[in-house]
């Protein structure tokens, strides 16, 4: 926000920057040329200067991250004593409730941790509720980088990168999830495998190459175990990798402010402020994450007791990010079909499968289609404010509704307890609600971002409200205005139009020609030189008493 | 979409630098240097009671926390080692707040591609390199070299094969389509494996049983993949009050029927019992069948009836299974004929 400008001799910033009084050879040089001289150091570390811009939505990635280091290190901790057996054992551990029931190492070795190690359980929460927030973090972040427009050219193919990262990481939630084979995972698992069964075709064939053989088999934990700790995790880091390089390649897209440009960035260099501030940051997060493993309980497994084929907790519930998928299974009318000696589960592959899928393919193949309706092809680093591309904005909500809706549909057991209405009206409530309520959700929306862009039309032509009612000669009243600084209204008429395709320029096909005029209706149009000097001269009513410029206009 | 070039309200460029009352005013500055201090100083204070509850305090004693009982130790260990953290995280956002310099900077953005001079440096490299290959005078050399990359592929994947056994119509057979329910087995509690006599049943109650040969299954996985199969609810409903198909006519005794515990839909064992209206709900997805009428679904995703056990008495008067079940019980599966199955309206 601020210019650079002359800092005040008496500033302590000034005392950092001040050589000592005895300059002499800086303690730093002789390492840091014995480094160079083997790995080139200075070449590398030529961008530590490197600017970064600040936002509070701009931490919401770094949390993921961060969440993304404490589940490593966590995890780490975990693996020195978790085993991944399926083997039956007779339990001998500190725990009494649970002496000498039959149950697998996973489990046996689980509430070891929980009760033996010390610190164990509450490296445990902490893993589970850092991975709660990894999920979080990366689709609040998303949801970050969709409605300021931050995906488009050139960062499509960083969204991809992330598209892949969010999809990877619920695999990576439910493999961890399952692992101490307790009651409510090893319904998971159960859940799984019908879910691996309905795949038409070579639903049989998945389910049985998954378990190695008939469900629950020996080996689906070791391998959930390999996948967990090593296979997710290595993509995960990879992938991560290449979101930061990118990220830096790209520099961080910032927020329209005067003086701001698609050509340039302003903001504070990574050192040492934002290794300070990062730095700072990740401490914060892992903070407060442990303080939420010792005062919050997560997943009490030994409250549900070993897995058992034949038992299950009423308001069984996934974690959170698998809530959506849980809704839309328990909302699907019940299709099958029955063909020819061979059963099609389209009430488990929609929801399941193909619903997981649908998300992901929408949310990769988003910023191409809208570069298709819009024929842009320049690149973009200053951010959208979301009024300002009211269809997308509105897509977007409505994206939220209906993940809202299965989401809730998830519960509907919950909500029908909860509330004392009945489990099956609220279960063909929620079939019309996922379909009816994200159409509401796009229609309001976008009503409600040409409002605001109303709004600041009429703010940069008529000024900032003053709460002050100035009564007229005439009797009449009138809400004094003060203009708003040049800053503000550069700020709030500085973004692009939005332009229908021109029908002639290219050959374009009819869909495509509706779908950009569509896309380009309906927007406030910024206001003209001629619109705000007629608005300022408009203001004739009589200056406010005690304004202090001259110019100060007042109008209504 | 268009760069407006004529912008209505000209860009006044950047914002005058303000600064902050610890630039202009030495005594804050001070204060704001000693609060971070004070914070870094609190980590040790933090790690030593870290230590002293690590090693001092018994894994088993409590601590009454609002109400809410909780293991001292993890409670205490999370707490010290949480706040010093945070304490870290503070003080370094702090410093940089307060009294690093906030001189913000400016760099110049480039456009994401190469300089065209970098691009065609490298277009022209490539057409050396590729001359260099030889690739273009022996063309053999690169159609060969991309088939067997893309073959090598192949026993990459077909090792896999043996990730399970290869579910044929015999497999299945022996596997998902079978239970330990036979002619003759006994139905036994689930939890103490005593048989079930029809004469102890009640008109509305409900017992959680398995085959007797259960218990005597010493693999555990054996046993565990039995039971997911096997695992049944033995219900005694009043016969007047409930519809019995022909073809079902000797599959009960007196109102005791015996349905599949493993839901249709995908396999939890369902086990909520309205015993007034007869019906059996899921509580994983609320599916939910009818009792009284053959196992129909009334409601939920489930798409198939509850698969009935055929059950009569023994001369001991204990509950058997007449055969195993007729239908494979739990999820679907695409090579499932479901076509016996019971339908709504069958006799």
């Amino acid at each position: 926000m601020a210019k650079p400008a002359e800092l005040s001799p008496a500033s302590p910033a000034m005392e950092v920057r001040t050589p000592p009084k005895d300059p002499g050879p800086s303690k730093l040089a002789g390492p840091a040329t014995w480094v160079d001289e083997r790995i080139g150091l200075a070449k590398l570390m030529s961008n530590i200067r490197k600017v970064f811009p600040d936002h509070w939505s701009f931490l919401l990635g770094e949390i993921a991250l961060y969440s993304f280091v404490i589940l490593l290190l966590t995890g780490v901790f975990l693996t020195i004593w978790f085993k991944p057996s399926m083997a039956e054992v007779d339990y001998a551990g500190s725990y009494e409730l649970l002496r000498h029931v039959r149950m697998s190492e996973a489990f046996s070795s689980t509430l070891s941790i929980s009760f033996d190690i010390r610190g164990g359980l509450l490296v445990r929460q902490i893993h589970h509720w850092s991975a709660m927030l990894f999920v979080a973090a990366m689709t609040v972040h998303m949801l970050r980088v969709f409605f300021t427009g931050a995906f488009r050219k050139p960062r499509e193919l960083n969204w991809l990168i992330g598209v892949g990262l969010l999809s990877i990481g619920l695999v990576e939630g439910f493999a961890g999830y399952s692992l101490p084979d307790d009651l409510l995972s090893g319904t998971g698992l159960r859940f799984v495998d019908g879910l691996i069964r309905s795949i038409p075709l070579i639903g049989t064939w998945a389910e049985f190459f998954v378990f190695a053989g008939e469900f629950p088999g020996t080996l689906v934990i070791p391998r959930l175990y390999m996948v967990h700790i090593l296979l997710v995790p290595g993509l995960l880091l990879g992938l991560i990798s290449a979101h930061m390089a990118l990220l830096v390649y790209h520099k961080h897209t910032h927020w329209p402010a005067p003086g701001r440009t698609n050509h340039n960035i302003q903001g504070y260099p990574f050192f040492p402020i934002y290794v300070a501030k990062a730095g700072g940051f990740f401490f914060i997060v892992f903070g407060i994450t442990i303080l939420m493993g010792a005062l919050i309980q997560i997943n009490p497994v030994w409250l549900y007791g070993p897995y058992n084929p034949s038992q299950v907790t009423a308001g069984s519930q996934p974690d959170w990010y698998m809530g959506f998928v849980e809704g839309a299974i328990r909302i699907i009318p019940n299709w099958e079909w029955h063909v020819l000696g061979t059963t099609w589960s389209w009430n488990i592959f929609l929801p399941g499968v193909a619903l997981m899928g649908l998300l992901f393919t929408a949310l990769a193949v988003y910023p191409f289609i809208e570069a298709w309706i819009t024929g842009d092809k320049s690149e973009h680093h200053l951010l959208d404010r979301p009024r300002n591309a009211p269809n997308r904005t509105a897509f977007g909500v409505a994206g939220m509704a209906a993940y809202g809706m299965l989401w809730l549909a998830g519960g509907n057991d919950i909500i029908a307890t909860q509330f004392q209405v009945s489990l099956n009206n609220v279960t063909y409530f929620m079939r019309v609600a996922v379909f009816v309520v994200p159409v509401l959700a796009f229609i309001v929306t976008k009503r409600i971002c040409l409002s605001l862009q109303r709004a600041d039309k009429d703010r940069v032509l008529h000024g900032s409200e003053t709460n002050i009612i100035v009564r007229s000669p005439d009797g009449g009243y009138s809400e004094a205005h003060v203009p708003i600084s040049q800053g503000e209204a550069y700020s709030l008429t500085r973004h692009p139009q939005l332009d229908a395709l021109p029908p002639n320029g290219e050959k374009l096909g009819r869909t495509r020609q509706r779908l950009s005029r569509w896309y380009a209706d309906g927007q406030v149009p910024t206001p003209t030189v001629e619109e705000i000097e007629a608005a300022a001269h408009h203001s004739d009513a009589p200056a406010l008493e005690g304004s202090d410029t001259a110019e100060s206009g007042v109008s209504h | 979409m268009s760069e407006q070039k004529n912008l209505p309200v000209p860009d006044p460029g950047l914002e005058e630098h303000e600064h902050r009352f610890t630039d202009v005013n030495e005594a804050a500055a001070d204060r704001a240097y000693r609060q971070i201090v004070g914070m870094l100083a609190a980590v040790p204070v933090l790690v030593l009671a870290f230590l002293f509850v690590y090693f001092g305090v018994p894994k088993d004693a409590e601590l009454v926390l609002f109400g809410a009982n909780l293991q001292m130790q993890t409670t205490l260990l999370g707490l010290t080692s949480g706040l010093a953290t945070l304490m870290i995280g503070v003080a370094a956002i702090a410093w940089a707040r307060s009294l690093m310099s906030d001189e913000e900077i400016v760099g110049e953005r480039h456009g994401a591609a190469s300089p065209p001079e970098a691009r065609e440096r490298v277009l022209a490299d490539l057409e050396t390199g590729i001359e260099a290959s030889g690739i273009r005078r022996r063309k053999l050399l690169g159609t060969g070299m991309a088939g067997a990359l893309g073959l090598i592929a192949v026993p990459a994947l077909v090792s896999l094969a043996d990730l399970g056994p290869w579910p044929t119509p015999a497999l299945r057979a022996e596997t998902i389509e079978r239970t330990l329910w036979a002619e003759g087995v006994r139905l036994v509690n689930d939890v103490s494996y005593l048989p079930l006599k029809a004469s102890d049943l009640e008109v509305g109650q409900l017992v959680n049983a398995v085959p007797e040969t259960l218990e005597k299954i010493e693999d555990g996985t054996a046993f565990q993949q039995g039971k997911a199969k096997a695992a049944i609810i033995v219900v005694r409903m009043d016969p007047n009050s409930i519809k019995i198909p022909d073809s079902r006519k000797d599959w009960q005794i007196n109102g005791i029927l015996s349905y599949s515990k493993i839901c249709t839909h995908v396999g939890c064992p369902i086990s909520l019992w309205e015993q007034q209206t007869h019906h059996l709900l899921c509580p994983c997805h609320q599916s939910t069948f009818d009792l009284a009428n053959s196992g129909v679904v009334v409601f939920g995703p489930a798409a198939r009836s509850l698969p009935q056990l055929p059950i009569t008495t023994d001369s001991e008067g204990y509950l058997v299974a007449r055969s195993g079940f007729t239908v494979p019980v739990g999820p679907s599966y695409f090579e499932r004929d479901s076509s016996k199955d019971f339908k709504e309206g069958d006799r």
